[in-house]
């Protein structure tokens, strides 16, 4: 982390240093303008001043093709950037396939991080150099917004919804995390560090870390507590639609619709199963609104996404 | 008293101004209720720069920070900014402009005003019962079941000041349409009633929106219905969807008028005719039609699809295309001008720069990309302080300079109002472009304490406010005095075109004893210098 006073952040993911290519050309094109704009202010105020027995020109011929210059060379260079500009989006919106998960659950004040592979951390993300890292997150309370500068990356937990959001560290080295959506009293304090590491290095501190119980395992063992498997049984029964294979896969509903099972889909169906009701079962399952934390979602979420291991993706919730 | 009857000194008692239904008078009560809150925000601003001048939070605490910086928004947003311009200089000048003797709706223009007064009483009274801490923004669930201030009572204050504001919408254009003088036809009009017009429009249109936001607000804190907090049943996005559908043409409000005045300035001290009048009246009708359409441009981090992020992207940028026409029409009308620098003058230059860097930083937050990084940092507050300080504020103060003679029928000190206009410049600039470094590197906006690396930048921001406000105190003091000490300024001390510069300063009650006919286009300068 830096500790003098730097004028430009360091770029230390994949995203940074073509963020910032285009930042650079904005800075370029804002900079022609707004030099050429006070130039000619200055230019013309300085030598069309007003000076005894001269007299202004009361108005000048007001050609049409500079008016369209001046409206089609901007448009020309907005619609440039947008391109540009969307195009890294899309890219920043997709996590690459195999990325290494990690979910993040924002809290009034702090980020509680759960390792797939069990580890969890507080106020501090471990992850490896030259691995893409996908985040899941979540919050428990209000809307909180996980930024890294180093990585140009940022994204809003939303309670009520999971988000996605990924970065690839170039190299290691420890970077500031910030909470960039206001928050309450603690907003400022909700802050932590992203320690990237070395693979090798990375491998020992998870072993270090109490490699545990896969997040997978905790996610079953929760929907064992909580009486899913009760009805959702494997190969499907009357009581409950089969949940191997669901992630990602269409669901035909009562009314005749159809939704991708998602993110956003399951989470409804959990919370308020009565919401959307699968052709061929009755509303029977019981609503697990207040039950279910933040945590515990994602957690089942997991166990839930791990049920269609023979996909290798799955899909995000974003783009929709 | 030698001095014929004009509209202030027409009746002396106080129930002829609380009572009052000239124009004139009610933007006289607008301007000093605005310049109060005004310096009431100002106030909340210089607390918590003295804050940020180190890193730990150590002068206020963090729920007073954090109270601090509502109450500077949400009064500089809606109980200055918003009817600054319209409310007073709007008021007082629209139907000189065009030849009438009042708005169409004399009673409901002094409604507006104590609508405002109501609203703003009640948002004070938020504030003295210990304030808010949701930020301007009131974004949900935070504002709805998490915060423990008096969110209620001041989002209804809000809500009452909106009425207000549509109020006034309403009486503009109904004015403009119904009540130009004979031959006065649209395209003769001054821009700035051009301007006032689209901003009334939105007016009308976009701040009924607020209102049923905050209704919606209230209904979910205070009756626990849901609507926004997904703990029962609700959606935090929809809020934003809704607050941003009104707050950003609300910006637009907030600077359309400054532009409006804007162009009546810089024809008058460069004697000329505007460039390309129909395009900047135009250009005027566009943002306030594309500004309806691109609210989804402050939500590309929220989760919102990357498809709708990329829709609102495009419209962002092209609702930039009107704003660039406007600042290179303004830029060509100097060319071959007889430039005067006078006071007036200095602030609408000041403003197409300021205005222009604002701009341009906006295009920066309409890249999608970019805003991943950006949102919701410091180049997020310097960017919008570019335009609603640098723009609006310098425009308002443009135009109460220029038309302070009219209000008054006195001059002010030249000399300390150059003086002025170069600090307020310096000040600002050197108060918000620290800002766009320090959002670069990444400080995210409302810390109430940082790391130590973003020290310097914000003792350099806190260095420019103390000028910034020794730049806004000067105005205040020299325009007072110019009431008791000022020369007389006569019928039209800047030679400038437009009706109401044909009545006397200050105007009579009844603003022209004959109603004028107009055979001219706007910013006829020329016919009186011709020899
Ligand atoms: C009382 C039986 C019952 C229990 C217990 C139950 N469910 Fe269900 N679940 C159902 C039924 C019936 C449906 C289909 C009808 C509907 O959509 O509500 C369903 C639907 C679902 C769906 C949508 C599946 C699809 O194909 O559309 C998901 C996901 C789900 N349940 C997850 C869970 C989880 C996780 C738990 C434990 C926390 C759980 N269920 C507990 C009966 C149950
Ligand atoms: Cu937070
Ligand atoms: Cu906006």
């Amino acid at each position: 982390m830096p500790t003098q006073a730097p004028l430009f952040p360091e770029q230390a993911s994949t995203m940074a240093g073509r963020i910032d290519a285009l930042f650079f050309a904005l800075l370029g094109v804002a900079g022609f303008f707004t030099a050429l704009i006070f130039g000619l202010i200055l230019v013309f105020a300085i030598r069309y001043r007003r000076r005894p027995g001269r007299s202004s020109v009361f108005r000048t011929r007001e050609p049409l093709w500079m008016e369209l210059t001046w409206t089609a060379v901007p448009l020309a260079i907005a619609v440039g950037i947008f391109i540009w500009g969307a195009a890294l989006y899309v890219e920043a919106a997709r996590p690459p396939a195999g990325a290494l998960q990690v979910f993040v659950v924002g809290k009034q004040w702090m980020w509680k991080i759960q390792h797939p592979e069990g580890p969890r951390e507080i106020n501090e993300l471990h992850v490896p150099v030259g691995r893409p890292i996908r985040l899941t997150l979540a919050s428990e309370d209000v809307i909180h917004s996980f930024y890294v500068p180093a990585f140009r990356m940022k994204q809003d937990a939303v309670p009520g919804r999971t988000t996605v959001a990924w970065f690839e560290a170039t190299r290691p080295g420890v970077h500031r995390l910030f909470c960039a959506e206001y928050c309450g009293a603690g907003h400022s304090a909700m802050t932590g560090r992203v320690v990237v590491m070395e693979p090798r290095e990375y491998e020992r501190w998870l072993e270090g870390g109490g490699r545990g119980e896969t997040i997978e395992a905790s996610g079953r063992r929760l929907a064992e507590r909580l009486g899913c498997l009760t009805c959702h049984v494997p190969g499907g029964g009357d009581r409950g639609p089969d949940l191997v294979g669901l992630f990602g896969k269409e669901v035909r509903l009562r009314d005749g619709t159809a939704r991708i099972a998602d993110e956003a889909y399951v989470r409804e169906s959990i919370l308020d199963p009565a919401a959307k009701i699968t052709a061929g079962y009755e509303p029977l399952m019981p609503t697990y609104q207040g039950q279910i934390g933040e945590e515990d979602m994602l957690r089942i979420l997991a166990w839930l996404k791990s049920l269609n291991e023979q996909k290798p993706e799955f899909r995000s919730q974003k783009p929709e | 008293m030698n001095r014929p009857d004009d509209y202030l000194n027409a009746d002396y008692s106080v129930s002829s101004w609380l009572l009052t239904t000239d124009h004139k008078r009610i933007a006289i009560l607008y301007l000093l209720s605005i310049t109060l809150f005004f310096f009431v925000g100002g106030a909340a601003a210089v607390l918590f720069r003295l804050e940020l001048m180190t890193p730990p939070g150590d002068l206020v605490g963090p729920e007073t920070y954090n109270k601090l910086f509502t109450m500077h928004g949400v009064v500089m947003v809606f109980l200055f900014l918003i009817p600054s311009i319209p409310a007073v200089l709007g008021n007082f000048l629209l139907p000189m402009m065009i030849g009438a003797r009042d708005l169409a709706f004399p009673k409901l223009n002094l409604l507006s005003w104590y609508l405002f007064i109501l609203g703003s009483a009640v948002a004070t009274t938020a504030i003295l019962m210990g304030g808010l801490d949701t930020g301007w923004t009131f974004y949900t669930p935070y504002s709805t079941m998490f915060a423990h201030t008096n969110v209620v009572t001041g989002v209804l204050g809000v809500f009452i000041v909106g009425f207000s504001s549509i109020l006034t919408g309403l009486n503009f254009i109904v004015t403009t349409h119904k009540m130009r003088a004979p031959g006065l036809t649209w395209f003769r009009l001054p821009l700035f009633v051009w301007a006032l017009y689209a901003t009334s429009l939105i007016q009308v249109l976009a701040t009924p929106v607020l209102g049923i936001t905050l209704l919606l607000l209230v209904a979910e804190r205070g009756l626990g219905i849901g609507i926004f907090d997904p703990a029962i049943g609700g959606d935090p996005l929809l809020f934003q969807h809704l607050f941003w559908f009104y707050s950003h043409p609300a910006v637009y409000i907030m600077i359309l008028p400054g532009m409006g005045v804007v162009s009546e300035i810089i024809t008058c001290f460069s004697r000329k005719r505007i460039f390309g009048y129909p395009f900047i009246a135009f250009s005027s009708l566009a943002i306030a039609a594309l500004g309806f359409l691109v609210w989804g441009h402050h939500m590309f981090v929220s989760g919102q699809s990357a498809y709708a992020g990329m829709v609102f992207s495009i419209l962002s940028f092209l609702v930039a295309i009107p704003s660039a026409i406007k600042v290179f029409n303004w830029t060509a009308t100097l060319y071959r001008g007889s430039i005067s620098w006078q006071t007036p003058m200095l602030y609408a230059l000041g403003f197409i720069g300021l205005f222009t860097l604002g701009g341009m930083t906006g295009l920066v937050l309409a890249t999608l990309a970019v805003d991943i990084h950006v949102h919701d940092t410091y180049f997020v507050v310097a960017h919008f302080h570019y335009i609603m300080v640098g723009g609006m504020v310098m425009a308002y103060l443009g135009g109460i300079h220029f038309w302070w003679p009219k209000m008054t029928g006195k001059l002010y000190s030249e000399w300390w109002g150059r003086v002025s206009a170069a600090v307020i410049f310096i000040g600002f600039n050197l108060t918000f472009f620290p800002q766009f470094v320090l959002g670069y590197l990444g400080m995210p906006r409302r810390y109430h304490a940082y790391p130590d690396e973003f020290q310097v930048l914000n003792v350099l921001s806190t260095a420019g406010a103390s000028i910034l406000g020794a730049g806004y105190l000067l105005p205040f003091v020299y325009l007072l005095l110019s009431l008791k000490y000022g020369r007389d300024a006569g019928r039209n001390p800047w030679q400038a075109t437009g009706l109401e510069w044909r009545t006397p300063s200050p105007p009579p009650t009844e603003n022209f004893a004959r109603v004028p006919e107009v055979r001219e286009e706007a910013y006829a300068y020329g016919a009186e210098e011709a020899p």
